[in-house]
């Protein structure tokens, strides 16, 4: 009988070494805050439960970040970290949110937009937990998230997500994934909340403009693109000419699907008047056959297997040994997003944003990310929003 | 937090109830030990609120 009891007492140690050992990460890394410093343009930071029930005191209650200018104009929304496995997005936004200023019109800037999502991760895929940015003070250090919202906060999943109101059936995943439950409702899941507070963000405000920034697999179609419905194609299409014509860079433009049901670039623009733009950078992070997902490949895109299969034509963008590094996907976004703004302006000069101190690609891949984010040691304790 | 997702954690509560029951009847068979446990831990993380 004391074999058992040992063997017992073995197995025992061994499952709280393994509870223990991996829980302990998996909560550092659910409760671990960027801090993030309000640059010179944010007027004021409010938080999306602000604008839905159902949102206050939960992992998916996220900041909001206004900028807005000493003359009135047009309005625009910039989300990132809708799918929080595609980190260009998050440090486009956050760039702009520590070192934009407004001059005319205001941006609304929700740079963690599934805030849990961003707080989950992909143990499966080996996915790192964190990732790091050098900066002339030091390493910033981010959460990588994952594509979807955590079940801890939104459990359990459907066999097949309705869409709400259109009731098209979606993969169960989905309804854990905010780029299909757009419109949103208040009494839906958690994710319906968080899409439909920032579409009643969209509504008080009157916002004229809302871009989400996505980053997506190399071997993706719809990749290096602006996706845009019918009422925002003019524009996108003048925007990727322009970056095309004067920046050098590719961002050739998708039309919405209009019998897809719940992404943001098709119900933004059918629930309100604001004209939805849905960025897409390629991220050789998501690809499925890369070798092991580390922070290097997340950072510097560079994999042989993907180097393969784009000698055999089976990618979707140009790819070559200097891989797609973050600056280039960040910079693109930056460049795009201030495209928009500048051709939305040009057509509606009495509702235009202007905006300045936003880099573009070639100076974002000249001075890195990490160039343009602050020492939040050194901010002023009024400024410093962890999130 | 919603109903539902009490009844789940109610569900995994007795689940994790019954795979330790198992682990702490079985008396001879090593390998079984073992996987009740490996099976215990998404639940132990879940109830927990961990993963």
């Amino acid at each position: 009988m004391k074999r058992p009891g040992l063997v017992k007492t073995v197995l025992i140690f061994l499952f709280l070494i393994f509870l223990i050992q991996g829980g302990l990460r998996l909560y550092r890394h659910r409760h671990f805050d960027v801090p993030v410093v309000a640059g010179p343009g944010v007027t004021r930071v409010a938080h999306l439960s602000d604008f839905g029930p159902g949102l206050k005191g939960t992992m998916a209650d996220t900041l909001v970040y206004f900028l807005e200018g000493t003359e009135p104009g047009g309005k625009a929304i910039l989300l990132s970290n809708t799918h929080a496995n595609e980190p260009e997005g998050l440090l486009a936004t956050l760039l702009m949110v520590e070192n934009a200023v407004v001059e005319k019109g205001s941006l609304i800037i929700i740079p963690q937009f599934n805030r849990s999502a961003s707080r989950n991760t992909r143990p499966g895929d080996g996915y790192p937990l964190y990732f790091e940015i050098p900066t002339d003070w030091g390493r910033k250090t981010f959460r990588m998230g994952n594509r979807d919202a955590s079940p801890l906060d939104q459990w359990p999943d459907p066999d097949v997500y309705i869409h709400y109101p259109d009731r098209q059936l979606l993969s169960y995943i989905d309804a854990r994934n905010a780029n299909r439950t757009w419109p949103g409702r208040t009494g839906g899941p958690l994710m319906e909340k968080v899409t439909f507070a920032a579409m009643e963000i969209m509504r008080r405000e009157k916002v004229d403009v809302a871009v989400d920034i996505h980053g997506a697999e190399t071997m993706f179609p719809v990749t290096n693109c602006i996706v845009a419905p019918d009422k925002s194609l003019r524009i996108a299409t003048l925007a990727s000419l322009t970056v095309k014509a004067r920046e050098g860079f590719d961002s050739h433009v998708e039309p919405s699907p209009t019998g897809f049901r719940g992404l943001s670039h098709r119900e933004i623009g059918d629930y309100s008047d604001t004209l939805p733009f849905l960025l897409e950078a390629p991220i050789p992070f998501l690809d499925q056959p890369t070798g092991p997902k580390t922070e290097k490949l997340l950072l510097d895109g560079k994999d042989p297997f993907l180097l393969s299969l784009a000698r055999k034509k089976k990618l979707f963008v140009p790819y070559d040994a200097s891989g797609w590094p973050l600056e280039k996907r960040v910079g693109q976004h930056c460049s795009v997003c201030l495209e928009i703004l500048r051709q939305y302006s040009k057509k509606n000069p009495d509702r235009s944003i202007l905006v300045r101190d936003i880099p573009r690609y070639a100076e974002v891949i000249q001075n890195g990310v990490g160039y343009y984010f602050h020492n939040p040691d050194k901010a002023e304790k009024d400024r410093l929003y962890p999130n | 937090m919603p109903f539902i997702m009490i009844l789940y954690y109610l569900i995994t509560a007795y689940l994790v109830f019954l795979l330790a029951w198992n682990f702490i009847r079985e008396k001879k068979k090593t390998e079984d030990m073992a996987l009740y446990l490996l099976v215990l831990i998404p639940l132990v993380l879940r109830i927990l609120r961990l993963k």
